[in-house]
């Protein structure tokens, strides 16, 4: 299936190569956990400190079981702050 | 030294400056910079006094850290009654002036009256002057700042002074420090304007002494660097992409208020990020930001220091906008960007400058501007009010000719001078106005995040995330992760926030370093710093303690519950898209709770027996 994938401040360097700043367009396979695609790309759980799918944040426990389905949009930073 | 014991009273009126010893029973118990001045100066002024009148008192303060070798230490803070609010105002800025002050072995200084003819003051350590500034008047900061160092002939001395917006009598203008740092909100710099005090030249050759047990300070403080360096925020996020790492961040999850609030979410906001910042450009392969930067003592270094285009429109045939300097901080980016739907990096930074330069809060500035483009969207004023400028949402060349038009003080720059209330005002639709107490929002929108909008209608200086930053929990997970569209438990959390916040601008720190200390990392710098017991315990009650002097000043002003409240935008109309599609400020549900929480009354009003718990 379809998913996109965002990766943003240090944690860009993860990204695969493409056209957009943060966003890329990648194919899972179905029932694929949130955990597995962080491990994918070799993202440390310390680094994928905020996790978002669609917009709504998944906490550290929720991320060992929420299966990814078609089209969602999962954007990771690493800790950040400011203010 | 922690505490100097000293404090200089300074009569514009009557040009005189005199030496007092420091009040210790109130150092004591408000510790300092924002805490004492705000005890000062709710002993000396009269709530209910002109803002911009000669009974005003403006109030330049040191905390007991600031010049020390704790990290952060370079704060101090500016206090007085805000002609923008009407409320107790207290800015903060870092850079390096506070620490000159501390080392010249001054506390404070106490600026009471009105000079007859503009003057700076000059401090020389012990050696201290009033001098005719008529010279400087009509100058811009950056402008006012070289003229007094070659005046002086040293490097090394610190000024803190104001543009001129303070002069034209903008409603938000700030003291500018080290050229790039300011006591940026609630038009402090008014303030010192209408007093005619056009500068404030330091040099101070005293370093710093009187630590109370100097072993416990060198290792507590040592400790929190530590500490400082080994969170991955303080030692690794903020210094490489600076506060406006939280662009994508707030857009991301629904709360990037945009177009004068009227929307949440910005199209345009990954042009205008840290990522954004840190890109090679076409015209000559450099990036906009060009290198972090450091306030005194400081060991985070989140400043930005940058340089725009020399290709753009904004400066190709402006060389002296062409160097480096102080870059674009999340919160202007927001209200000079997305709030007025511009997206040109190069056009934000530009005008950025010219906050510097002239000496104007970016974030009243931009959100006025917004509700400007709202008004002129709306049909309420057109081309002939604002000079012909077609000030639409999103134009950058129409954001940027207004902003030239308003540092010059002219056409429709001195109606943006203002402020977002009055100019609403004057046009007759004060519901466009995105103010609490008079004073603009900064950037969540407080239906996307609910604790900070609790926190904006209860603020003491009016809308403003410094004094309460619940986004840290609500957003970033620190300390602890909570839900951002609840309303449980928001109450005690923004309690939270806003005592643990009044403690830590009192003791001369910058709020940054909370992402990585708790209170257990500042009580023993404090307490090693400082006679008496500042334990965690005593600091939070200290912090509880400024917080509800702030509020009986303002209650003593004409204030109630009436003005805890947030615009009818944000409480009735829903988030139309995104992830947080629907929500509303739940407003109505916190604001109870946070009064019981605070042992408050239902109206908001402060009982005896708060007042003698906290023994106020």
């Amino acid at each position: 299936m379809q998913i996109y994938i965002e990766f943003y401040a240090s944690l860009m360097k993860y990204l695969p190569p493409g056209k957009s700043r943060f966003r890329r367009e990648i194919r899972v396979d179905e029932g694929l956990v949130l955990n597995q695609l962080i491990e994918q790309f070799h993202i440390s759980h310390a680094e994928a400190h905020i996790v978002l799918v669609n917009g709504h944040y998944v906490d550290g426990e929720s991320r060992e079981a929420q299966e990814l389905v078609e089209d969602d949009v999962v954007s990771i930073w690493p800790p950040v702050a400011g203010g | 030294m922690s505490w100097t014991r000293k404090i200089l009273r300074v009569d514009l009126s009557k040009g005189t400056c005199t030496p007092e010893p420091l009040n210790m029973e109130w150092a004591n118990h408000y510790l300092g910079s924002r805490g004492l001045a705000a005890k000062y100066l709710t002993e000396e002024v009269d709530p209910k006094c002109d803002a911009l009148g000669p009974d005003n008192n403006m109030i330049m303060a040191t905390g007991p850290l600031t010049g020390t070798m704790a990290s952060t230490s370079g704060r101090y803070t500016v206090s007085c009654k805000g002609p923008l609010t009407g409320a107790i105002a207290c800015s903060n800025s870092g850079g390096f002036f506070g620490a000159e002050l501390k080392f010249a072995g001054w506390d404070m200084i106490i600026f009471v009256g009105k000079s007859e003819k503009p003057v700076y003051l000059l401090i020389e350590n012990d050696k201290v002057a009033l001098r005719s500034a008529e010279h400087m008047w009509g100058k811009t900061a950056w402008e006012t700042d070289d003229i007094l160092h070659q005046t002086h002939q040293d490097p090394q001395m610190r000024i803190a002074c104001i543009g001129r917006a303070a002069e034209n009598g903008c409603l938000y203008a700030g003291v500018i420090n080290d050229k790039h740092r300011a006591a940026g909100r609630s038009g402090v710099g008014t303030v010192m304007a209408s007093k005619n005090l056009k500068a404030v030249a330091i040099r101070g050759t005293q370093g710093i002494g009187n630590i109370e047990d100097v072993g416990a300070f060198v290792s507590s403080t040592n400790d929190g660097k530590a500490v400082l360096a080994e969170n991955a925020v303080t030692g690794q996020g903020l210094p490489a992409y600076g506060t406006q790492v939280l662009m994508n961040v707030i857009n991301g999850v629904g709360a990037l208020p945009a177009h004068n609030m009227r929307d949440v979410g910005f199209e345009g906001a990954e042009n205008i990020s840290a990522e954004a910042m840190a890109e090679p450009r076409k015209s000559d392969g450099k990036p906009n930001l060009t290198t972090n930067a450091a306030c005194f003592g400081c060991t985070i270094a989140c400043g930005r220091i940058s340089t725009v285009d020399p290709t753009h429109f904004s400066v190709k045939d402006k060389p002296q906008y062409q160097g480096a300097s102080g870059g674009l901080e999340y919160e202007a980016a927001w209200s000079l960007g997305a709030d007025t739907g511009v997206d040109d990096l190069d056009a934000l930074t530009y005008v950025n400058f010219l906050c510097n330069e002239d000496g104007f809060d970016p974030i009243s500035y931009g959100s006025t501007v917004a509700a400007a483009m709202e008004l002129f969207e709306s049909g309420v004023i057109t081309t002939q009010e604002t000079g012909g400028i077609d000030l639409k949402f999103g134009s950058a060349e129409a954001f940027v000719a207004v902003t030239e038009q308003f540092v010059a003080g002219e056409g429709f720059g001195k109606d943006l001078g203002l402020g977002s209330k009055r100019l609403c005002e004057k046009y007759e639709r004060p519901e466009l106005s995105m103010t609490v107490k008079g004073q603009e929002f900064p950037a969540y929108d407080p239906r996307g995040i609910q604790g900070i909008g609790l926190n904006y209608a209860t603020s003491n200086r009016g809308a403003c995330h410094l004094r309460g930053y619940t986004v840290a929990s609500e957003i970033l997970g620190i300390p602890v992760k909570t839900e951002q569209t609840d309303s449980d438990g928001k109450a005690e959390l923004v309690k939270a926030f806003q005592d643990a916040t009044a403690l830590v601008d009192s003791a001369g720190l910058c709020i940054f370093t909370t992402f990585a200390w708790g209170m257990d990392n500042i009580a023993p710098q404090i307490d090693a710093a400082c006679e008496g017991d500042w334990s965690v315990e005593n600091c939070l009650e200290t912090g509880e303690r400024i917080w509800n002097m702030e509020r009986l000043f303002n209650e003593a002003a004409g204030f109630t519950a009436d003005d805890d409240t947030l615009p009818k935008r944000l409480l009735e109309e829903a988030i139309k898209s995104g992830p947080t599609e629907g929500q509303v400020s739940k407003l109505g549900e916190m604001l109870p709770q946070y009064y019981e929480a605070r042992g408050w009354t239902a109206d908001g009003k402060i009982p005896d027996a708060t007042r003698q718990r906290l023994s106020l």
